[in-house]
């Protein structure tokens, strides 16, 4: 819930300020300065669930594990579930995408400028190839997901699938609306083509992307290398 | 907004701007109109809140008395906590700080007006999402702080908990949003020459509070979230058979209610901050040093959130180092009382009827931060937790302290926001009841917490030596409830029939008094230049601040400075007619906080068992609430 109302408000700074420009204290716009705000609470959320993560990580009953094998009572054996080389390349993708972002910022900043012709000019393919590694991030994710279920693991299964779907769950929500932001910008990027003056539209979605990239450093790190 | 042409109000005759009616309350962005409806909705909720005490204490008055059912006590205590915290402290501050910011900071509105508008409706059916269940006896009933795995579905299965965990997560969003819009309204929205260090203290205590609310609201979020999953989807966050650890909950939510604490003191803190000065005629005493300690209270405040929970064992290293930070948090605390007292020491002293609330505020604040350094050392804290002394403790601070910085804030603001004064005979009988009242109701409870009473019980046996006390507690609280009549009828009679008030009643050194009361849509025809922390006494009372640094040295130059917001002909003008834009009315962030509560009503549906019910609500809702947004999103400010 906390997603979709602070996206919200990310998303209410896109476009809050007016056209013509006021003036400002600090000479940045205030949009700027709202989402960094907004960065800042958003760690301590994903502080807050990677915490409980790794607080409640070795403590739960039953399996499956994340790193280790469990034996049901029953005898079933259940291997390891995470599967480090699938969503290491969903790492890779998700990676990348942040080097897409700058790209598509670049271009918009500099439309027209000399030597921002063709590919490197063009802030739609840019915009287009963000918002495409996202969602191929999240077709991992659901496809991570699903065969965590066909493996025996759900969210109410034990701490471990609570807390991780919880985790890697908010993480995807914050992609998913990262994905409709950047479409939303390719849509007006078609609509009426993204100049200059509007590098600060594509800037604060940028800094959110990023954003999003750098927790799943943390979440990759902590939940599938460190065992 | 205005019509050009439109008879000039009077002073004071007319609201903010010209129009009047619902539809215009529903839309409005102005940050000036936002501020009077949080007023309004929270006054509303402390008379709820109030109810809620007054039953409570009636139950107690005598020994085993029946007058409400032990279930529907305990949704009385639990909504009367949650009611006062999230519905009446925190609004009534955003009231303020909505209302103030902006005029002290010399800016035309927030920074994003419509966010604003948007923060507020949240609240206002965010408010109605919890308080209602409450007629239907089906009101939160697991305390304030939902402790889990009580709260969990396990213990709590009825609907009772799921009001509570939703309607805080919606009154999170609310507080969340609000609070990166005031914060860069104050980074971003300052007139020139308004730097930090210039900025009215109460503006200072905001921007602290603000920072708290960003790092301290996410942590609750997260805490809910677990419940809510727990509650709707079956998880085991909170489920101690399947290894779920049951201090989870406890640290989570006192990472954040700690700093909630001080997220509703620290607005109090700033409305006195500006009312002493005043009322002594004299400058705030060591204002840098009261801007620091407000931000070491700010950071502090995240060190010490453990102390509520020496009782559960956490070992001596854990209990020493939240006993020590505890006891280093009352330095910046003491710090700011002796900075008011030193403020008034030597002033010209005046005793209208807000500083009466901003004296009571020092004394009263005394005593409970006195009972807090008390529970700060666990052997200590270990005899009071959990009974009826803990509940005189932050009765003391929040009552006596929040709430009589919050009167006092009334009181000396109201002219602002009306153009009519209080009157101050009924602005001293209710003073003086209150601060009668509220020592009678809750000094006892020290006396009947030492001798075990424990906090939310619901009823006792006589001859255990608590019956005088509470007996003392409920008769302080009627007197409490006469004082809460007296106000309002003194907040409702003075807003026509009040002595009309000027632009600066009270000889007040800051900005928002330089402008018309109450101010036009646009607030400053011209936005000041400002050169000093005391601009209106620079130009009326140069002796007061002859030793307060000034951009110019040239005492002319300031008189010439602080006379451009002040011209009288301009402030009967329109926005329209003076050439400043205005931004549009809209209805579409109301649109959008509509439809986030009837997404999350869905989840109340989906508890019943009518899931496809209960999923086209949550669409629908969700729907509605996107589509507003992008309404919102694509459609011009101003």
């Amino acid at each position: 819930m906390m997603t979709v109302a602070s996206a919200a408000a990310t998303v209410a700074g896109a476009h809050e300020a007016p056209e013509h420009h006021h003036y400002t204290t600090t000479g940045l716009d205030n949009r700027k300065i709202a989402i960094w705000a907004f960065i800042g609470s958003e760690c301590m959320l994903f502080a807050s669930l990677i915490s409980t993560y790794l607080i409640y990580k070795g403590r739960s009953v039953v399996g499956p594990l994340p790193h280790e094998v469990w034996t049901s009572p029953s005898g079933q054996v259940f291997q390891p579930i995470l599967n480090i080389p699938v969503t290491s390349a969903s790492t890779f993708v998700l990676l990348m995408s942040s080097l897409f972002m700058v790209l598509a910022l670049e271009a918009v900043e500099m439309k027209g400028k000399p030597g921002y012709t063709g590919l490197r000019g063009s802030s739609k393919f840019w915009l287009l190839a963000t918002a495409i590694a996202g969602a191929i991030f999240l077709g991992f994710q659901a496809y991570e997901f699903t065969s965590f279920v066909h493996e025996g693991l759900t969210i109410k299964t034990n701490l471990f699938g609570s807390s991780f779907f919880t985790l890697t769950g908010f993480h995807g929500t914050h992609v998913a609306v990262g994905v409709l932001w950047l479409m939303t910008l390719l849509f007006i990027d078609m609509k009426r083509g993204l100049g200059p003056k509007d590098a600060l539209l594509v800037d604060i979605c940028a800094l959110y992307w990023h954003f999003v990239d750098v927790v799943w450093i943390a979440i990759f790190t902590l939940v599938y290398l460190i065992k | 907004m205005a019509h050009p042409g439109a008879p000039a109000h009077a002073t004071g005759a007319a609201q903010t701007g010209e129009q009047t009616g619902l539809w215009i309350w529903l839309t409005t962005v102005d940050h000036k109109r936002i501020g009077i409806l949080y007023l309004y909705t929270a006054l509303f909720y402390l008379m709820v809140g109030g109810i809620e005490a007054t039953i409570i204490r009636t139950q107690l008055a005598k020994p085993n008395l029946h007058v409400v059912s032990a279930e529907f006590y305990n949704q009385l205590f639990t909504m009367h906590g949650t009611t006062m915290v999230f519905l009446v402290i925190m609004p009534l501050s955003a009231a303020f700080f909505n209302y103030l910011i902006p005029l002290q900071i010399g800016a035309r509105d927030v920074a994003f007006p419509r966010l604003n508008a948007f923060s507020y409706w949240v609240y206002a059916l965010g408010g109605l999402f919890i308080t209602l269940p409450i007629f239907f006896a089906v009101a939160p009933n697991g305390g304030w702080f939902g402790y889990a795995p009580l709260s969990g579905p396990t213990y709590s299965p009825g609907f009772n908990m799921d009001f509570w965990v939703l309607g805080l997560q919606i009154l999170g969003i609310s507080s969340l949003a609000a609070a990166f819009n005031f914060i860069t309204t104050i980074i971003n929205m300052r007139a020139p020459g308004m730097t930090l260090m210039r900025m009215p203290m109460f503006t200072w205590m905001s921007f602290v509070v603000q920072f708290l609310v960003i790092l301290a609201f996410p942590v609750i979020t997260a805490a809910l979230f677990f419940l809510q999953v727990d509650r709707f989807f079956g998880t085991q966050f909170y489920e101690v058979a399947a290894g779920g650890d049951p201090l989870l909950w406890q640290h989570l939510f006192w990472v954040f209610g700690h700093p909630e604490v001080y997220i509703l003191i620290l607005p109090a803190f700033g409305l006195v901050s500006e009312v002493l000065p005043t009322h002594s005629r004299k400058p705030l005493f060591g204002y840098n040093v009261m801007a620091y300690s407000g931000i070491m209270i700010g950071f502090l405040g995240f060190g010490v959130w453990a102390h509520h929970m020496f009782s559960v064992g956490m070992g001596p290293v854990a209990d020493s180092i939240f006993s020590v930070a505890t006891m280093l948090i009352g330095l910046p605390t003491g710090v700011k009382i002796f900075n008011w007292i030193a403020t008034m020491y030597g002033g010209s002293l005046r005793f209208p009827t807000s500083m009466k609330f901003a004296i009571g505020l020092i004394a009263m604040f005394t005593i409970g931060g006195i009972s807090g350094v008390m529970h700060s050392s666990p052997p200590s804290d270990l005899q009071q937790t959990d009974t009826y002394f803990i509940v005189a403790h932050f009765h003391y601070v929040l009552y006596g302290g929040a709430m009589m910085g919050i009167f006092a804030g009334i009181y000396h603001y109201y002219p602002k926001m009306t153009g009519h004064f209080m009157s101050e005979t009924l602005g001293t009988w209710q003073f003086w009841l209150n601060f009668i009242g509220l020592n009678l109701t809750f000094f006892p409870m020290h006396f009947s917490g030492m001798l075990g009473m424990p906090r939310r019980i619901y009823t006792y046996d006589a001859g255990q030596g608590w019956d005088l006390f509470n007996m003392m507690s409920t008769v302080g609280t009627y007197m409490l409830v006469l004082a809460g009549v007296i106000f309002a009828v003194n907040f409702f009679r003075s807003r026509k029939r009040g002595p009309l008030a000027g632009n600066d009643p009270w000889g007040a050194p800051t900005l928002e008094w330089s402008i018309p009361s109450p101010p036009p849509d646009y607030n400053f025809a011209e936005i000041p230049e400002v050169t000093s922390r005391y601009p209106m006494w620079d130009l009326k009372s140069p002796e007061r601040t002859a030793g307060i640094e000034h951009s110019h040295a040239d005492s002319a130059t300031i008189t010439d400075a602080h006379a451009v917001p002040m011209h009288e002909e301009t402030e009967r003008k329109t926005a329209a007619e003076l050439g400043i834009p205005m931004p549009f009315n809209t209805v579409k962030p109301f649109c959008v906080a509509l439809g986030l509560i009837v997404m999350m009503s869905g989840l109340i549906v989906l508890h019943a068992g009518k899931t496809p019910l209960a999923l086209a609500i949550m669409l629908g809702g969700t729907a509605f609430m996107v589509g507003s947004l992008y309404a919102w999103l694509t459609s011009p400010l101003e």
